[in-house]
């Protein structure tokens, strides 16, 4: 294939003075290539040491930056035009990020043993290592996500990462939140993930917030970091770390797992869509359970962090295609990756050409909570319940168990039935209109749901279980166990 | 080499640089090779796409394309840059060389406490790593 390159202004002298190249090659790639191998003096311009293109250098097939191709690797036709196009960058010597080479940190020999296997490769090597060391990424959680991809970037050897978290280490977590440990149950996330963190390795600093992040904190925390990994579980936050990221323009690495099903994407207002172009509009209040409700499978935020890890350090090196613009879902059962297609929403209020939204807003409000308050009927203690079985027959009180059938395998209260909560509307035949009803759910809120829907039926003596089968457990069968 | 540069401009460059304060200004310099030296016609200032830091500018290449087409219908073309340093010599930071670009020239003015006070002008070493100052030659008008 011959192609024309054409060289500007500057560069002619390195090419005896013409604009314009003929050159053969099958990608762009062999075609710079030939052009270094002919006019040895572009070298230094064009290329760096490890023959990358400099980050200054753009080049255009016809009329297309070629990164939004396939880079390099972008196949050329007969009479295709490349054109060399400048970036100028410059500044005083004030401040700006470490784009420098001369201004990264350097590496300890210590440092280049450990990362050794890092530096064997041409993608990453000393200067991308030192650009690791160099970078400053804040994640948000210390759980399931936060867990996995804070010890492989603490691994990885990011220079500084940030951790925002609130919680303190359960038993329930360490199915999955691999961070922390049985021998620090009991103790805030922070400090359990940053000893486990330094001490895989030391040359990481952690800095810890130990806050719930809102719209009054988030600006002034996410501002002093390069990249926000998001690993919350919940849609306030989700929003919140979305926009403070896009008045930031600050790279926001996005995970999310529930069940069996995770997703990722990278969104980077600068260069792609945010995740309000993605969902406009959060779900009702309620719709979406948490990990907590629904559970989810441990492994799987082992899969999702590590990509959202993952495509950390690929932002940082500046290798590879990122998730900007793509969205990765991820299906356990049937082990499949489906990808989707994500387009920047000129009508998004937030990244889009009219934004409306120009500060951090009320997410909680944003996300309907607590507008709407949840139906509150009448409750009974699980104190008050044990005396009343006690008393009364199955017949004049019946105790129904919404919860999902696998609920009802780890425990049950004697004499109950159980009627999952989606069945419960077409499974009221089944039910004595004269007896009383007591419901009960695992802490409480599904139950108040079944008892909407039979008071909406007629019935009018039902109660549900105030705390649940949990608060059952803890204070009147405490050898019942507990999930 | 030598830039030549008419009086005017070269103001317009400092008002510039002092309206940017304490942000750096940026723009290309647009004219024609002239013998041994450059001169420039006219001015060409442009967005500075690095909105994250103050004491950085960047022209994207979409930006140069435009305007590369929009100086050649005009029988012009970019001979070089400008920039101010806010509060910092006239003389090319680390940054500056690093990005740096041969045959252009880059006009740096220093703003010093929101007032220009000096100007000059560098180009790049063909072997790089280096700037060379070059002699900036303010055309008085008459």
């Amino acid at each position: 294939m011959s192609v024309t390159v054409t060289i500007p202004t500057p560069l002619r002298s390195f090419t005896g003075g013409a604009d314009a190249v003929e050159l053969a090659g099958r990608t762009v790639g062999e075609v710079i290539e030939g052009l270094l191998a002919t006019h040895g003096g572009l070298k230094r311009h064009l290329v760096q040491e490890d023959g990358r293109l400099r980050n200054f250098v753009n080049l255009y097939l016809n009329d297309t930056d070629i990164r939004h191709l396939r880079s390099t690797e972008t196949p050329v036709s007969e009479g295709d035009v490349l054109t060399i196009v400048p970036s100028i960058a410059g500044g005083s010597p004030g401040s700006g990020g470490p784009a420098l080479d001369t201004e990264l940190p350097r590496l300890s020999h210590a440092e280049v043993l450990r990362y050794s296997r890092h530096l064997l490769l041409p993608e990453v090597g000393v200067e991308g290592q030192r650009k690791l060391k160099a970078a400053r990424v804040l994640t948000i959680g210390a759980g399931g996500l936060g867990s996995p991809l804070s010890l492989y970037l603490a691994a990885a050897g990011v220079g500084t990462i940030g951790i925002v978290d609130f919680d303190v280490v359960d038993l329930t977590n360490l199915q999955r939140q691999i961070v922390h440990g049985t021998s620090t149950l009991g103790r805030p996330k922070l400090e359990s993930a940053r000893d486990r963190l330094t001490d895989l390795n030391p040359n990481l600093k952690v800095e810890t917030h130990e806050t719930r992040l809102s719209s009054e904190n988030a600006l002034d925390i996410i501002r002093e970091y390069d990249i926000v990994v998001d690993g919350t579980d919940n849609f306030p936050t989700r929003y919140l770390v979305n926009d403070a990221c896009v008045l930031l323009g600050k790279p926001n690495v996005y995970g999310s797992i529930f069940r069996f099903e995770g997703q990722a994407s990278v969104f980077h207002a600068k260069e792609g869509p945010c995740y309000r172009c993605l969902y406009s509009e959060p779900p009702p209040p309620g719709l979406v359970p948490s990990c907590a409700e629904g559970g989810v499978l441990g492994v799987l935020p082992g899969i999702i962090g590590s990509i959202q890890a993952l495509e950390t350090i690929k932002l940082i090196l500046g290798a590879g295609d990122t998730l900007i613009g793509r969205l990765v879902l991820f299906d356990a059962l049937r082990l499949k990756f489906r990808e989707l297609r994500l387009r920047k929403d000129p009508d998004c209020p937030l990244c889009g050409e009219h934004p409306t939204v120009r500060e951090l807003i009320d997410y909680e409000a944003f996300c309907g909570i607590g507008a709407e308050p949840a139906y509150q009927g009448p409750e009974v203690l699980v104190e008050q319940l044990r005396e009343e079985l006690d008393e009364k027959g199955p017949e004049e009180l019946v105790l129904i168990d919404v919860r999902e059938p696998h609920e009802w395998e780890i425990a049950r209260i004697e004499g109950a039935r159980l009627i999952p909560l989606g069945q419960l509307p077409d499974r009221l035949a089944e039910l004595d209109g004269h007896a009383e009803i007591v419901t009960y759910c695992h802490k409480g809120s599904r139950s108040m749901k079944a008892l909407e829907i039979l008071r909406g039926a007629g019935y009018g003596r039902v109660r549900s279980l105030a705390g649940g089968i949990d608060a059952w457990a803890a204070r009147v069968e405490p050898g019942m166990a507990r999930y | 080499m030598t830039l030549r540069i008419p009086e005017g401009l070269l103001d317009e460059i400092r008002r510039h640089g002092e309206s940017a304060y304490p942000a750096e200004c940026c723009g290309a310099l647009a004219g024609r090779g002239a013998g041994e030296g450059k001169e420039v016609v006219r001015l060409a200032p442009a967005v500075n796409r690095r909105t994250d830091d103050p004491h950085r500018y960047l022209i994207g290449p979409d930006d140069l394309r435009r305007l590369d087409a929009e100086l050649r219908a005009e029988g012009l073309e970019i001979v070089g840059y400008y920039h101010s340093h806010p509060d910092h010599p006239a003389v090319p930071s680390g940054y500056d060389t690093a990005h740096a670009w041969p045959w252009y020239s880059y006009l740096i003015v220093r703003i010093e406490q929101g007032r220009a006070v000096e100007a000059a002008s560098y180009t790049l070493d063909d072997e790089r790593p280096l700037m060379h100052p070059e002699s900036l030659e303010v055309l008085s008008e008459v």
